[in-house]
């Protein structure tokens, strides 16, 4: 036994266990189990039927009693496992309950009634996917359309986020002109006004210019991030200047200059800002929740949570489409953990 | 960015050029009106243009809003645009601010922000300690060597990534009455417990999932400040035989202490703008349990029947107040740590 022990307990390098490697597999353990584990039962969940879930204690796979056609009846009937008097055991199907008694009948032969205590039987189970969780919502309900709204926002917010910001960056960081460091200070003076503490002025605005209820009305207070602003000139300031001089010896104009060679080299820091401003932009909830109140208008967000928000909710599509809600990020982030997170380690934005 | 960034982008470039033909075009024919600015206002004009976009709508939905928000806190009445609304001078601060005992929310006239504050409070107060201790943990343990880290990396760090509806709902759903957790407790013989209907537990779950949601960020920086701390010193720690508690006290905690600094208070900052996860989970229940800032000033401005866009801007005032200082704070601090990782 010690044996066993001493290879299961062997290292690289020979050295022995100190308390801190178990505590640290200990803490390890625990994290893999306390934040995978609800994201895992949240996908197991979302493919159980609106029966399977209402079950408690509930089953870790969705399982579902089995159904059988039988002959002479229109509906399928359940399945059940029946112990007999004689201790023989049968699969037989349920016709109807009185009761503590089952009517019960031999698939096979369907005309001869069997009755059985409840207690004698069990239901067959076998492990059904739910996949109408996941297609009534978009075809019965909003959620196309609440898709649709939050690509779009999150697209064209990007593509006007990463063209205003690297522009006003490419101002700020190739040019000298007066006013640049009040400039630049009122960028980052506003990185420290959430949007948290100005949302009553920012509703007027948006009235104001007849956005509210509008889809332009979530992306455009977002697009002029000073994150990214800030982002892009530290990375442009590492561009030498040189090649901008080399290209205005070639006769290229300032468009070209930004347009041809600043912003392809700057590719690096504008792609972490392209991930970042998607993740912001499909996450987004409370301007969208204050801005929309058409339903068709509605985020994926928001129209998940005014979904569960209901009076009687229907857990079998709220879980499905948290999932859906959630897989853009899921596949983002399972190709592009390493921008990602060295992103926010050299950057401390988020 | 590292050389496998690069290839990355490289990689992906013949799909994003199809994709990116329309703007290709677009941008070609900027260059004329580029050119016009550049020939007739020189390189200053082709500066100011360039800044333009960002900065016109920098303005309309940043700058002045921030004016604007001072402007409505002095404002009384229903109407929705300043230029009809009724100047009331101090009243809104001297509602929110009438209480007869400042500890005791019931006794204040405007008692549900009182109650938000109380509860924000408490919410920053413990959500930052307990998430900082959580992070600094799983910062050390992932910095040891172990196999497979990007994976473990990975495992605390996903949900910051999730939306705060996403977050809510995952927990919303093994919090609820028939749900995981109560089916655990069964099984090991305790009764089920109403979570969310229960006010103790209720704030209980709001900070643990504001930690479970955000951990992986802060753990990211202190991981971070973890690799950059030299491993020569940690070697002659070695030689000299010094035990492992006192490696940690003596040299790793106090070259990490500037990044904890800014993690502090980007998790106070944060804190206490808590909002999206837990209203969903919530919605701010039961009763007034876990009512917050920015939640009493959505509701009050916008939310509710009669909106009191005076008394929700008045609030929000008071809320950036402390923010600015926190932020103030908070550069001096990443002043003091740049200034601190030259040397």
């Amino acid at each position: 036994m010690s044996g066993i022990a001493t290879f299961l307990t062997r290292r690289r390098g020979g050295a022995s266990w100190h308390f801190t490697d178990v505590l640290a597999w200990i803490w390890l353990v625990a994290g893999l189990l306390l934040m995978f584990g609800p994201v895992v039962w949240l996908g197991l969940s979302s493919f159980k039927t609106r029966a399977a879930l209402s079950e408690f204690p509930p089953t870790l796979l969705p399982y579902e009693t089995a159904m059988v056609h039988v002959e002479g009846f229109d509906e399928p009937l359940p399945l059940y496992r029946v112990m007999m008097e004689d201790g023989e055991e049968r699969l037989l199907v349920q016709v109807r309950r009185i009761g503590t008694v089952a009517q019960m009948a031999d698939p096979e032969a369907p005309e001869e009634i069997i009755r059985v205590p409840l207690a004698a039987r069990q239901p067959v189970r076998e492990i059904k996917l739910a996949t109408e969780n996941y297609s009534t919502p978009f075809k019965r309900y909003n959620f196309l359309r609440y898709f649709y709204n939050s690509v779009f926002v999150t697209v064209v917010a990007t593509i006007i986020t990463l063209i205003f910001n690297s522009m006003a960056a490419f101002a700020l960081s190739k040019y000298e002109f007066k006013g640049r460091t009040a400039v630049l200070a009122i960028i980052l003076a506003t990185l420290m006004v959430p949007l948290s503490v100005i949302i009553i002025p920012l509703f007027s605005v948006i009235n104001g210019l007849n956005l509210f209820n509008s889809l332009w009305g979530v992306i455009l207070p977002t697009v002029a991030t000073p994150t990214g602003v800030f982002l892009l000139r530290q990375y442009m300031l590492t561009i030498p200047d040189e090649l901008l001089e080399a290209a205005r010896m070639d006769h290229a104009s300032e468009w070209k200059i930004y347009w041809r060679i600043v912003l392809p080299l700057a590719m690096p820091a504008v792609a972490v800002l392209a991930i970042f401003s998607v993740m912001w932009r499909w996450n987004d909830f409370l301007w969208p929740l204050i801005v929309l109140s058409d339903q068709e208008l509605y985020t994926l967000q928001v129209g998940l949570n005014s979904f569960q928000g209901e009076l009687n909710v229907q857990w079998h599509y709220v879980l499905a489409m948290t999932v859906v809600s959630m897989l853009p990020v899921v596949v983002i982030f399972a190709f592009l953990q390493r921008f990602i997170t060295s992103g926010i380690a050299s950057t401390g934005i988020k | 960015m590292t050389v496998e960034t690069r290839q990355g982008i490289a990689g992906g470039g013949h799909f994003a050029s199809l994709l990116l033909a329309p703007l290709r075009w677009a941008m070609n024919l900027i260059d004329r009106p580029m050119s016009f600015v550049q020939r007739r206002f020189g390189l200053g004009g082709v500066a100011a243009t360039f800044l333009a976009p960002n900065m016109l709508v920098f303005g309309i939905f940043v700058l002045f809003p921030m004016t604007l928000n001072v402007a409505y806190s002095f404002t009384g009445g229903g109407a929705l645009f300043l230029n009809n609304r009724v100047f009331v001078g101090t009243l809104q601060y001297e509602t929110l601010l009438a209480c007869r005992d400042f500890l005791d929310a019931a006794s204040c006239r405007e008692d549900r922000f009182w109650r938000a504050v109380g509860n924000t409070g408490f919410f920053v107060v413990v959500q930052v300690t307990a998430l900082v201790l959580v992070s600094l943990a799983t910062a050390l343990v992932l910095n040891r060597e172990m196999r497979a880290r990007g994976f473990w990396r990975a495992v605390f760090f996903f949900p910051v990534l999730l939306s705060p509806v996403v977050v809510a709902l995952i927990w919303k759903w093994i919090l609820q009455r028939n749900g995981l957790l109560n089916a655990a407790l069964l099984e090991l013989g305790f009764e089920p417990v109403l979570w969310l209907v229960n006010r103790g537990w209720a704030m209980f779950w709001a900070i643990f999932l504001s930690i479970w949601a955000h951990l992986g960020f802060y753990t990211l920086i202190l991981l971070a400040g973890l690799q950059a701390i030299p491993r020569d010193l940690y070697e002659a720690a070695e030689m000299d035989g010094a035990p492992r508690w006192r490696v940690l006290t003596r040299i790793t905690l106090p070259l990490l202490w500037p990044n904890m600094v800014v993690v502090i208070l980007l998790a106070l900052i944060r804190a206490v703008q808590v909002f999206d996860e837990v209203f969903v989970l919530t919605g701010g229940g039961p009763g007034t349990a876990t009512l917050f800032l920015v939640q009493y000033i959505y509701e009050t401005g916008l939310a509710q029947q009669v909106r009191n866009l005076g008394l929700a801007s008045a609030a929000s005032i008071l809320m950036a107040v402390v923010l600015i200082v926190l932020t103030l704070i908070q550069l001096l601090a990443s002043a003091w740590r740049e200034r601190k990782e030259q040397r």
